[in-house]
C-alpha cells in the first residue's frame, strides 16, 4: 500500500462526490424555502444529458455546464408550477417529475449514447508542478472541483447573510408571517427552486461533462436521492453539506482503498452508508426540536386573496 | 362557473373531465416528440392498437399492471392512518429476495408447499422493511416519509450485494439462476398473465371490505382523521400505526414475490424499474380508494406496455414514454386549478 495509491484513491473520491454537494446545495436551498423536491433525480438526468449533448455538439464544455444549469433550473420551474401555482402534493409531484426526467433524459441523450467529448480541462494545483508525471495526474482537478468548497460559503453567505436569503428562510418557516411582512412567498418560492436548480444543474454537469465524461441512462445512479439524504444529515446548513459530501466521497474511497489492498467488500454495502449513517443521524436526533427542519416544509401555500 | 358545472350529471361530468385531462397528457407529449423530429400520431396509433386492440397486447397491459396496483395497495393502507410510505420501492426489493432465498433453499418441495411458503417469505421481507420506519414513528421518534423513502435504495443495493454476493447464476452475475418450475406462479389462457393478478385483485376487495365493513377499518379511518382524538377513544394509536405499516409493508413485498416468481423467473439487480414509486403516485392521485386504484393502475399500465413500442415504431428509447407517463401524473396532480374555479 503505497502513499501513491492512497492519494489515486482520494483523488478519485474527490471526482466522484463533487457533484453531490452541488446537488446537495441545490437541495438546501429548496427545502430552506419550503419545497421537497424528490424530482432531484430526474433533474440530475436532464442537466446531465443535456450539458453533455450541448458540449458534443459545440465542443465547448463551460458552454455544456452553462446548458446544464439552465436546464436544471427551467426543469425545476415546471415542478414550481405544479406545487406553487397548482398547489399539487410535493412529493406526489416530485416524483412525477422524477419519471418526467427519466423521459426527457433518454429522449435528449438518445443520440449521444456511447460519444465522447473533450471534458472541462484539469488544471494541477498550484505549487506542484515539481512532482514527478505519475503524481501530478493526481493533483488535476476541473474548475468545478476548485470551486465546490467555495460555492458552499457562498450559499451559506446568501442564506444567512443577506435579506434574500432572510426571506427565503422565513417562506420556509411561516410563510403567513413572510407574507405578513411584505414578503412574495410564490415568488421567493419560484426563485428558491431556480437557484437550487441551476446548483443541482451545476453538480450534474460536473457528472457527466467533468468526471465520467460520457451519457447513459440513468447514469446518476440515484445521486438525486442521496443528496436528499444528505439535506437532512447536514441539518439544512450549506457549510454540514461539505461534510455530507464527504461522507459519500469517503465511502467511495474506502471501498477503493479495500479493493486495492485485496479486500473484497460488496460495493453495494459501502454505498448504504450515506442513507444509513442519515437514519441513525435522524434517530439520534429523536425529534430535538432544535434540529429540525424548516417548520412549513412540504406544506402548500394556498394564498390569501 | 361552478353553477353551470352543477346542472351536468355528475358521472358525465368525471368521465368528460378525465378525458380531457388524459388528452391534454397525450398532445403535450406529442408536441415533445414532434420537436424531436419523430412523428407523433403513428406512436399512438400503435401504442393503442396493440395494448387496446390485440389479445396479445391486452394481456400484456394487465401483466403489467399486477405489481403496480398491488404497490399502490401498499401505500394505500397506511394512507388511512395517516402514514405516508414511499417505501414500497424497497419493500418490494425485500421481499422479492426473500421469496427468491425460499426459492432457492427449498426447491425440491413440490409447488403447493413453495408457492405458499414463498407468498408468506415476501410478506415478511416487506413487512420487516416497513417495520423499522414504523417501529420508529409508532414511538414518536422519527418521520416516516423521510425513512421509508432513504430505505428504498438501501433496499435495492441489498438485493444487489445479495445477488453478486450468494446467489449469482453461471452466465450472469446480475441475476439469479432461473427458478425450478415448482416456484413459478401459474400462467392463464397461454398469456404472461399469472396468479398475481388474483393475488391483487382479492387484496383490494379485501382492502375494501376491511375498511368499509370492519371495526379495524373504522378505528383506522378514525386515526387517519384525527389521531388525538382516535386516542382518547381508547383506540391503541401506537399498536395500530406500527401493524399498519407492517401490513403496508407485507402488500408491497407479495407484489416482489409476484414480479420475481411469476415474470421474471428469477431475481435481478434493479428489476421493478420504480414500479414502487408508480404505485405511491397511483395511491395519492385516486386518494386510496379502490375504484381509482384500479382504474389509474391500469392507465398507467397501457402507458408502461406502450413504451415498448417506441422502439420499434419510432426508433425511440423505451424510457421516454416516462413522459407521458409523466404529463399524465402532472394533469392529474394539477386538476383542481384546470377545471374548478377557486372559490374567492
Amino acid at each position: 500500500m503505497s502513499l501513491l495509491s492512497i492519494f489515486g484513491v482520494l483523488s478519485s473520491a474527490i471526482f466522484a462526490g463533487t457533484s453531490l454537494l452541488y446537488t446537495t446545495l441545490g437541495e438546501v436551498i429548496h427545502q430552506r424555502s419550503g419545497i421537497v423536491d424528490l424530482g432531484l433525480e430526474g433533474l440530475l438526468l436532464v442537466s446531465a444529458s443535456t450539458g453533455f449533448a450541448v458540449t458534443f455538439e459545440s465542443g465547448n464544455p463551460y458552454l455544456g455546464v452553462l446548458a446544464a444549469m439552465l436546464a436544471g433550473g427551467l426543469f425545476n420551474m415546471v415542478f414550481g408550477y405544479l406545487v406553487i401555482n397548482r398547489q399539487a402534493n410535493q412529493l406526489a409531484s416530485g416524483l412525477a417529475m422524477m419519471f418526467l426526467g427519466f423521459g426527457l433524459s433518454a429522449l435528449i441523450g438518445n443520440a449521444y449514447v456511447g460519444a465522447k467529448i473533450n471534458g472541462l480541462p484539469r488544471m494541477l494545483l498550484p505549487g506542484l508542478s515539481g512532482l514527478p508525471t505519475l503524481w501530478t495526474s493526481l493533483f488535476k482537478f476541473d474548475i468545478l472541483i476548485y470551486l465546490a468548497i467555495p460555492v458552499a460559503f457562498l450559499v451559506w453567505w446568501l442564506l444567512f447573510r443577506t435579506r434574500w436569503g432572510l426571506g427565503l428562510r422565513a417562506v420556509g418557516e411561516n410563510t403567513d408571517a413572510a407574507f405578513a411582512s411584505g414578503r412574495n412567498p410564490r415568488l421567493v418560492r419560484y426563485q428558491a427552486l431556480f437557484f437550487g436548480g441551476l446548483l443541482a444543474g451545476l453538480g450534474a454537469a460536473h457528472l457527466s461533462i467533468a468526471y465520467t465524461m460520457t451519457w447513459g441512462e440513468h447514469m446518476t445512479a440515484g445521486r438525486g436521492f442521496i443528496a436528499v439524504a444528505l439535506v437532512i444529515f447536514s441539518r439544512w446548513q450549506p457549510l454540514q453539506a461539505i461534510v455530507g459530501a464527504l461522507l459519500f466521497s469517503g465511502a467511495i474511497a474506502f471501498q477503493l482503498l479495500l479493493q486495492s489492498i485485496g479486500v473484497e467488500i460488496s460495493g453495494f454495502l459501502l454505498e448504504t452508508i450515506p442513507y444509513v449513517v442519515t437514519i441513525l443521524v435522524l434517530v439520534a436526533w429523536g425529534g430535538n426540536r432544535k434540529h429540525s427542519a424548516p417548520a412549513s416544509l412540504g406544506r402548500v401555500y394556498y394564498g390569501r386573496e | 362557473m361552478p353553477q353551470r358545472a352543477d346542472t351536468y350529471p355528475k358521472i358525465l361530468n368525471v368521465v368528460v373531465r378525465y378525458l380531457l385531462m388524459i388528452l391534454l397528457a397525450l398532445l403535450l407529449f406529442g408536441l415533445i416528440v414532434r420537436i424531436f423530429g419523430k412523428d407523433p400520431f403513428q406512436a399512438y396509433k400503435d401504442i393503442f392498437t396493440f395494448t387496446l386492440g390485440s389479445t396479445y397486447g391486452f394481456s400484456e397491459v394487465i401483466v403489467t399492471m399486477i405489481p403496480i396496483l398491488i404497490t399502490a395497495l401498499a401505500v394505500a393502507v397506511p394512507w388511512r392512518v395517516g402514514l405516508i410510505n414511499i417505501g414500497g420501492e424497497g419493500q418490494l426489493y425485500i421481499g422479492a429476495a426473500f421469496a427468491t432465498w425460499g426459492a432457492l433453499t427449498f426447491q425440491n418441495s413440490p409447488a403447493w408447499i413453495l408457492l405458499p411458503l414463498m407468498m408468506l417469505l415476501g410478506m415478511l421481507g416487506g413487512a420487516l422493511w416497513a417495520f423499522i420506519p414504523g417501529y420508529l414513528r409508532g414511538i414518536g421518534l422519527v418521520n416516516e416519509t423521510i425513512v421509508t423513502l432513504l430505505l428504498n435504495s438501501v433496499g435495492i443495493m441489498v438485493v444487489g450485494f445479495l445477488i453478486f454476493s450468494f446467489w449469482p447464476s453461471p452466465g450472469d452475475t446480475s441475476m439469479t439462476a432461473t427458478f425450478v418450475p415448482a416456484a413459478l406462479l401459474p400462467t392463464f389462457f397461454g398469456t404472461r398473465i399469472h396468479l398475481g393478478l388474483v393475488i391483487g385483485l382479492v387484496l383490494l376487495v379485501l382492502y375494501w371490505f376491511v375498511m368499509k365493513y370492519t371495526r379495524w377499518g373504522l378505528e383506522m379511518r378514525a386515526i387517519g382523521g384525527n389521531p388525538q382524538a382516535a386516542r382518547r377513544n381508547g383506540i391503541p394509536l401506537k399498536g395500530y400505526l406500527i401493524i399498519v405499516m407492517c401490513i403496508g409493508g407485507a402488500i408491497a413485498g407479495l407484489a416482489g414475490m409476484a414480479m420475481v416468481s411469476g415474470f421474471y423467473h428469477r431475481l435481478l439487480y434493479n428489476f421493478s424499474q420504480s414500479v414502487g414509486f408508480m404505485g405511491f403516485l397511483i395511491s395519492w392521485l385516486a386518494g386510496a380508494q379502490p375504484i381509482g386504484i384500479i382504474l389509474m393502475s391500469f392507465v398507467v399500465a397501457i402507458i408502461v406496455t406502450g413504451g415498448t413500442l417506441l422502439q420499434l415504431t419510432i426508433a425511440l428509447p423505451y424510457a421516454v414514454i416516462n413522459i407521458l407517463l409523466a404529463f399524465t401524473l402532472f394533469v392529474v396532480l394539477a386538476r383542481q386549478g384546470f377545471f374548478e374555479r377557486k372559490k374567492a
